[in-house]
């Protein structure tokens, strides 16, 4: 990743991740088919909702008749971690408009906020709108067309899960971890490692207690507690 | 049938933008303590590894966590990758390939 902040940089870095938009999008739209979601109610779902780990939960609770306020609440505790990363991201983007970090924070995801964290650290800790918005926009886009695409499909390919496709969202995350671990040098390498080790050990227990999208918010919490206190500054 | 589901969509929505920029006009508005700051420092790692482990775990209620063994198995030609070529797109590639293959394979 170079220190390029142009729109044309956004788009260039966020093609890594488009794989992993298409292939679990994909995988969510023949779920969507299957849960007798129609096209149009998927659109609308990826447009309005843009949440991977919810969509899939909401599909399922939908198909099951689920009360309306029992998949509010699961979302909210999905997407609670969207809290701590936007949290992360804006302190870089406090001189734009207010106007600005709306837009910005209305199509933050996972992806785009680990590639934001990767860019810091090839620009001097700096983040342009420019840079974000066509970050967002490209992952946006990608999505809402590779859900409409997996319904469409869907009762076209029995195993999306065939290619392998899948796994492209966690090698991304892979990448984009390791690539964080050695570029941020505002620490040394063995203080992220010790981090990250905590937070893998803690995710193993919580698991025992808790379903996997709760214990990542809980885990990164405790992570940075652990953090805080347990490297040096 | 329709309406429920657009309401349940609509409300989705509202509670997942909420979270995603209700942080951005605070951090705008207001001033963060530095513990505060120095909390979110950690949670770029934190929240990366939190994501992988959890790919690689299978959550069965009232018991350990299982092991996802095709992810498992595809991570690592995915990690080598990242630190022989460190770009990401060759990260990707590789471990899509090596997925394809775990599963061509049975390994799964």
């Amino acid at each position: 990743m170079t220190g390029d902040l142009s729109f044309r940089a956004g788009l260039k870095d966020v093609l890594p991740t488009v794989f992993g938009y298409i292939g679990v999008g994909l995988a969510f739209g023949v779920v969507a088919h299957t849960a007798h979601l129609s096209v149009w109610l998927v659109m609308l779902m990826s447009l309005i909702v843009y949440a991977g780990s919810a969509q899939f939960v909401l599909a399922s609770m939908l198909m099951a008749g689920s009360p309306i306020g029992a998949m509010v609440a699961s979302v909210f505790l999905i997407n609670a971690r969207m809290s701590l990363m936007s949290m992360t991201v804006a302190p870089y983007l406090k001189k734009e408009s207010l106007t600005q970090n709306v837009l910005i924070g209305s199509l933050l995801t996972d992806e785009t906020f680990a590639l934001s964290m990767n860019k810091l650290n090839a620009t001097k800790r700096q983040l342009k709108p420019a840079w974000f918005h066509a970050a967002n926009l490209g992952a946006y886009l990608v999505w809402c067309v590779a859900t409409m695409v997996g319904v469409l499909i869907g009762n076209m390919i029995p195993d999306a899960k065939t290619f392998g496709l899948d796994f492209a969202v966690v090698a991304m995350f892979i990448g984009l971890l390791y690539l964080q671990m050695i570029t941020d040098k505002t620490r040394p390498l063995l203080q992220h490692l010790t981090v990250a080790g905590f937070v893998a050990l803690t995710m193993i227990v919580l698991m025992r207690f808790m379903p996997g999208t709760s214990a990542i918010l809980v885990a990164t919490v405790l992570g940075c507690l652990f953090g805080m206190v347990a490297v040096k500054r | 049938m329709t309406k429920y589901i657009l309401l349940t969509i609509v409300l989705s929505g509202l509670v997942t933008w909420l979270l995603r920029v209700v942080p951005f006009v605070l951090v705008k508005t207001t001033t963060l303590p530095a513990a505060v700051v120095r909390f979110l420092s950690f949670v770029p790692v934190a929240i990366l590894t939190a994501i992988f482990v959890e790919s690689l775990l299978v959550y069965r209620p009232g018991a350990w966590p299982g092991i996802n063994w095709e992810n498992l198995l595809a991570s690592l030609p995915a990690v080598v990758t990242a630190v022989i070529t460190k770009s990401l797109l060759a990260v990707v590639l590789v471990g899509v390939i090596a997925m394809a293959v775990i599963r061509l394979l049975g390994w799964g």
